[in-house]
């Protein structure tokens, strides 16, 4: 049975549901039997490959790193699953959006700062004026929500996105 | 010139990319390390009341949100001026121990041990976990076993294994539940086992590793960790002490209120990642390592018998004060079992089940500072509210900042002695990528800035529909 094609990203979040999918332990063994992990945080690949089964996203879109990265697992991805709160909705990553991104940087790097006083402008990405949920870029094909979704909650889905079923998340997840 | 870059860096905590320049020669002729992601976090906590910080900033780190709860806790019972009762404040130490065995045993065999145990040059789309649970399944089992266990030890005593709420200002929202001190008692023996194993597999792999531990930082710097008075670790309240690279004391004990003292923050133009320096020698000269390797050479010794048997004979390999970065990891494996000591040791304390383990109060104080060391390294968290209780002022000093200065250093380091752009091979960069890995940074812990608009973008769906104009910074 050839292995399920399984992409992970991490946009703008803190790697927290990347944490809860290792929360599913020792299932993470037999996961291992029939997905075949061939992009993210865990493993070394260093451009997004061509003919992926299921990507799953954890984090905003915050930065033009993000934007980029967003499209091209679109175009290269059958089913993209928004992971966590972060890519439903914004959340946490989204708190940044009421503020003036100007003074805020400056705020940091200027006034945070006691030697060497100046705003990062060089070999950094641009960062978005508001980070904002994946489906606002691109579409999605499921929504896992949860800050972060619980290890039982994306095993399951995991599960079901294997056996080529959309998985009905009921109440298995909620948000927070 | 030629420019090589690893984009994204792979299994670590956060985005970065790494630029190799290499002159005509095919020679590293510089690097550069820019860590590309920012939030915002001390910006858009202001107007917050303070008990809601330990819930957001937890959300900087999805590895070490109980780190940011405890710093962030240790401010709130500053601003309320109360010290928590003393079962919660057993019970903060032991969520914290639980913290570091599951953060180190996720840095070492899911994150490193690809590298240390499939080799820097194997097949890069076999080097990471999953490649370890076929070459070495008793491995991969106890590794995911051992970080099972820090997490299980937090579910049960927080409900939740990440971004729990049941640290809160003045102590913790619930006792320890009898059932859960009896379950964590009896995995202790195969925590245990998992720590010596993965212990016995470094060890013993060592010696092919010669040329990494003399070329990954061999650079003298100096060395931050927190001690109790004794000179032993103390995660969670120990006094900040700072040695030279000779092992001198460079300032001792120092408190949370008095770090901006001894801790400047530079601004670097080409990484969002700012990098903190030892005030007294100011910028860029004062740089110093934190997290394992520091704490060990901090420190006098664990105070648990298991560890400092093992310190013992890291002392003897390697000396009293040990600079090589590659042997972060040999520094971390001695924490998880200090770590897995240090949890049967608060569990077999009487105290640790008493009921009383919250203080309350409201604003008494203006300002509050919380210091901790987070698996990475020293942690400060820094607010002022008004007397509401809004926050007003927020700084945070996390871990991986003040390693930024050394880990650029080291990269360049690792970079011009094993890359070779005439006879290029991919496990050359690897081995830069793995010098990152050694010091388990957490790169979006390290930034809390925010961007600057002057460039639009258009966003578009995939079908190209517009959605919004959005400004860009630079």
């Amino acid at each position: 049975m050839r292995k399920v094609r399984l992409a992970t990203a991490w946009l703008d979040g803190c790697s927290g549901c990347h944490m809860s999918m290792l929360d599913v332990d020792e299932a993470l063994i037999e996961i291992a039997k029939r997905v075949e992990v061939v992009y993210g945080p865990l493993v070394d690949a260093q451009e997004f490959p061509k003919g992926v089964d299921v990507a799953l996203v954890e984090g905003a879109v915050s930065s033009q790193d993000d934007l980029d990265l967003i499209h091209t697992i679109r175009q290269r991805s059958k089913i993209v699953v928004a992971l966590g709160d972060c890519a439903v909705t914004g959340n946490v990553a989204a708190m940044r959006n009421p503020h003036p991104a100007r003074k805020l940087l400056e705020r940091i790097y200027v006034e945070g700062a006691q030697a060497n006083r100046g705003v990062p402008n060089a070999g950094v990405p641009a960062l978005l004026r508001q980070a904002v949920p994946v489906q606002e870029v691109v579409k999605v094909d499921l929504h896992v929500p949860g800050c972060p979704p619980p290890a039982r909650g994306i095993a399951y889905v995991l599960g079901e996105l294997v056996e080529g079923r959309i998985p009905d998340l009921g109440c298995k997840v909620k948000f927070g | 010139m030629k420019k090589l870059s690893i984009h994204p860096v792979t299994r670590i905590e956060g985005h970065a990319r790494i630029d190799i320049f290499l002159d005509d020669n095919g020679r590293v002729a510089e690097t550069q390390f820019h860590v590309t992601q920012v939030r915002g976090f001390e910006r858009f906590v202001e107007g917050r009341p303070y008990y809601e910080m330990p819930g957001i900033t937890a959300r900087i780190c999805g590895i070490c949100p109980i780190s940011h709860q405890l710093a962030s806790a240790k401010a709130c019972d500053a601003i309320m001026a109360v010290t928590p009762p003393p079962a919660a404040l057993k019970l903060r130490e032991l969520v914290h121990a639980a913290q570091f065995v599951q953060s180190h045993a996720l840095s070492f065999f899911h994150l490193s041990a690809p590298d240390l145990l499939l080799g820097f040059d194997s097949d890069p789309a076999r080097r990471n976990i999953f490649g370890i649970i076929e070459e070495n399944s008793e491995l991969a089992k106890a590794g995911i076993g051992l970080r099972r266990f820090g997490q299980e030890l937090i579910e049960g005593l927080a409900q939740e294994r990440v971004h729990p709420g049941w640290i809160v200002p003045g102590g913790v929202n619930a006792p320890l539940r009898p059932e859960v001190r009896e379950k964590t008692l009896a995995g202790l023996p195969v925590a245990r086992a998992a720590a010596d194993l993965a212990l016995e597999v470094f060890k013993g792999a060592l010696e092919k590793y010669q040329e990494e531990i003399a070329h990954f930082g061999s650079e003298p710097t100096m060395f931050a960790g927190l001690t109790n008075d004794s000179g032993e670790p103390d995660w969670y309240d120990g006094l900040l002490q700072f040695r030279e690279a000779s092992g001198a004391l460079a300032a001792a004990d120092i408190r949370a209120c008095d770090y901006a003292g001894f801790i400047g923050e530079a601004a670097l133009r080409d990484t969002y990642m700012k990098a903190p320096y030892f005030k007294p020698v100011g910028y860029p000269a004062g740089v110093y390592r934190v997290g394992p390797l520091a704490r060990l050479n901090v420190m006098t010794a664990f105070g648990t018998p298991a560890a400092d048997r093992e310190l013992a004979e890291y002392r003897q390999r390697f000396g009293e004060c040990v600079k090589s970065s590659f042997l972060y990891h040999y520094a971390r494996l001695l924490e998880l079992l200090h770590g897995i000591e240090k949890i049967e040791l608060l569990l077999n304390e009487p105290s640790i089940l008493g009921k009383h383990v919250r203080a309350r109060a409201s604003v008494n104080a203006l300002e509050g500072m919380g210091m901790i060391e987070a698996p990475r390294g020293v942690l400060l968290h820094h607010y002022k509210v008004d007397e509401s209780g809004a926050v007003r002022w927020c700084n945070l000093i996390v871990a991986t900042g003040h390693n930024n200065l050394a880990m650029n250093h080291d990269i360049g380091e690792v970079a011009r002695h094993f890359i070779d752009g005439n006879d290029f091979k991919e496990g050359m960069l690897n081995r830069v990528s793995a010098l990152v890995r050694a010091y388990d940074p957490c790169l979006s812990c390290s930034t809390h800035a925010n961007g600057m608009p002057d460039v639009v973008v258009a966003l578009r769906s995939s079908n190209g529909e517009l959605i919004r104009m959005v400004d860009c910074h630079h």
